[in-house]
């Protein structure tokens, strides 16, 4: 003991207060940092509450006055900047937006669940590392990157395949938005796959079974909710895209009867038209009503994908 | 002993049509994977190769002239560094403290699970949302007007749940054990977080670091709004200015600028590509020594 702290000993011998040594500083450093620490864990919550509390502060005056339900849900006629007579319905929006979603969910759901079971289940050793750091480097593409990519690759690739005049349109961003969306899936379902025990295999492979028959009627079902919350958050993902699908759907108000219309998303909508709207004005407090729908829908989204995934860990 | 009977080790049809089946799901898969992979890779190779031709050092280092229509990229690039900074110094200190939370303080309960409920909220919310709740709060309650900080503090908080998730699984990593042989010897929770946790992680919380910066330079939506602008000719010399950033001016020069050269947008979009690339895979080779040179 002496010779360890002949410091602190000195130390704490000169402090003035009696009974106050280096271990109660000590302790009261350490209750400190756990108030530090308890308030930093909690900011996610407290963004999340603020996100929803700004958002809604800024879009309350639309709704509080002027919004009809059934005009703004069921109409699809959009022209905020009408000074004479504006229009508010998002029903031509919401297409839009599910349009492009569901066409990129067509492409990227079976063939991310396809590419994790291969990399989770068959590849092996070297392949399957290259394969994982792959996935997840194409995961890191910025969206503003796919967007540009939609502009300038794949619409003159659409006009000259289809003969079509304008190649922005739901199939364009429903490509773009799939594989973009399809790398962030395939490393969710992968982890899903990755989280059903050996011992699940290995008895399995015990009984004589191959690895299909393992994947099929053992990995399979023991990870379908991770799965599915897996698909359920790319789904959210591609929901909430911004820039990919600004600059990849023409950008037209417009309910798609095929694939080559050009669509107009809720998120692109925000996103053209907030630089132009007056601070406090209707068509910018319409603009904030969107995004207090999409904060809810993407909240249900993740509050369901959560759920589900928590179905297995009870079970 | 008798001698085994030979036909118990032949392959039944049964574990031939099995076998078979197994080949071509085998297959199906690999060619799933190839094909989400090929599109990607040819794309990224179109890039390179239109792009590749604008990029010169005088590219990187000068400011657009002609109404953007040539010239370089450097305001825009200086702009990222100093969004990404500036996010960075407010996320990582609190993204860092929430995880030890997390991993150190907090029980297996409903509390935590509200909290996990929320980073990953945080992290689904639409960026555009992010650009709202950025312009309400930070540029108009707040009053910072449209500027680095206010798009740094919305950068901020949508990419700490990054973070925060790497911080945490690398805590987690560290052998309950070690903590407890630490409290054995009398220190105090923080302590044995300072002096063993940390140190034993703090190459995995590096990794989390540099993924945000990664996802923190490609981010478009969440500053059109709050700080950063079209075109500016002005440097910025404080957090209070406005600034050009790499990711915006990819937006603006391939759709807003007409009759732009074509390599330039393709230049622009391949030095955002290498830069969050770079550091992705900095971010990996990273990891992947630290798994090689781990201790337990």
């Amino acid at each position: 003991m002496t010779t360890r702290s002949p410091t602190l000993a000195h130390r704490a011998a000169a402090r003035p207060l009696a009974g106050f040594d280096r271990r109660d500083a000590d302790w009261y450093i350490d209750k400190l940092v756990a108030a530090v620490v308890f308030v930093c864990g909690i900011s996610a919550i407290l963004f999340v509450l603020g996100i929803f509390f700004f958002v809604t502060k800024e879009g309350i005056g639309f709704i509080f006055t002027k919004l009809d339900f059934r005009e703004f849900f069921l109409t699809p006629y959009w022209s905020p900047s009408d000074a004479e007579d504006p229009e508010y319905g998002i029903l031509a929006l919401i297409a839009g937006t599910a349009s492009v979603t569901g066409l990129a969910m067509l492409v990227a759901v079976p063939f991310s669940l396809g590419a994790a079971i291969f990399i989770a289940e068959f590849a092996s050793g070297k392949t399957r590392e290259a394969l994982k750091v792959l996935v997840e480097l194409l995961a890191a593409i910025p969206s503003v990157v796919w967007g540009f990519i939609g502009l300038v690759i794949m619409n003159p690739l659409l006009i000259k395949w289809f003969d079509i005049p304008v190649g922005l349109c739901v199939l364009n961003a429903g490509i773009i938005l799939g594989l973009m969306a399809a790398p962030i899936m395939t490393s969710i379902a992968e982890d899903a796959l990755k989280a059903v025990p050996d011992r699940y295999r290995e008895a399995a492979e015990a009984m004589g079974a191959t690895r299909w028959q393992v994947v099929y009627k053992v990995v399979l079902p023991a990870a379908k909710n991770g799965l599915l919350g897996g698909v359920l958050l790319g789904v959210g993902r591609g929901f909430g895209e911004t820039m990919a699908v600004l600059m990849a759907t023409g950008h037209a108000v417009n309910i798609p009867d095929s694939l080559f219309d050009s669509v107009r998303a809720l998120t692109a909508t925000i996103a053209a038209e907030l630089g132009e709207a007056v601070v406090g004005g209707e068509h910018y407090q319409v603009l904030f009503t969107i995004g207090i729908f999409l904060f809810l829908i993407t909240f249900i989204i993740n509050l369901s994908a959560d759920l589900i995934v928590r179905g297995i860990r009870k079970g | 002993m008798t001698t085994a009977n030979p036909a118990l080790f032949q392959a039944s049809d049964l574990n031939q049509r099995n076998a078979r089946v197994q080949q071509r799901f085998r297959l199906l898969f690999g060619l799933m994977t190839l094909l989400l992979i090929t599109p990607v890779l040819l794309i990224l190779a179109t890039l390179l190769v239109k792009g590749g031709g604008a990029i010169s050092w005088e590219f990187l280092f000068t400011a657009p002239t002609d109404g953007m229509r040539s010239g370089g990229l450097f305001p825009a690039l200086l702009g990222t560094v100093w969004l990404v900074t500036v996010a960075l110094l407010l996320s990582v200190p609190i993204g860092v403290f929430a995880a030890i939370y997390l991993s150190e303080y907090a029980g297996d309960n409903w509390f935590t699970r509200i909290i996990n409920l929320a980073i990953i909220n945080l992290a689904g919310v639409p960026s555009i949302v992010h650009a709202l709740f950025g312009l309400g709060a930070f540029v108009l309650f707040f009053k910072f007007g449209t500027s680095i900080l206010a798009a740094s503090l919305t950068l901020a908080v949508m990419t700490m749940p990054v973070v925060i998730v790497a911080t945490r699984e690398s805590l987690q990593a560290v052998p309950p054990a070690f903590r407890e042989a630490c409290w054995n010897m009398g220190a105090t929770r923080w302590q044995t977080i300072r002096r063993v946790v940390l140190p034993n992680s703090i190459t995995g919380i590096l990794t989390g670091v540099i993924l945000e910066v990664s996802r923190t330079a490609g981010e478009t939506a969440p500053i059109m709004f709050t700080g950063a602008v079209f075109f500016t000719p002005f440097l910025p010399h404080s957090v209070l200015d406005q600034t050009m950033a790499l990711s915006l001016h990819l937006f603006v020069v391939a759709t807003q600028v007409p009759g732009i050269a074509e390599e330039l947008p393709f230049g622009v979009a391949l030095v955002l590509i290498g830069l969050v690339l770079t550091m992705n895979s900095v971010s990996i080779a990273f990891r992947m020594w630290l798994r090689g040179k781990k201790k337990w």
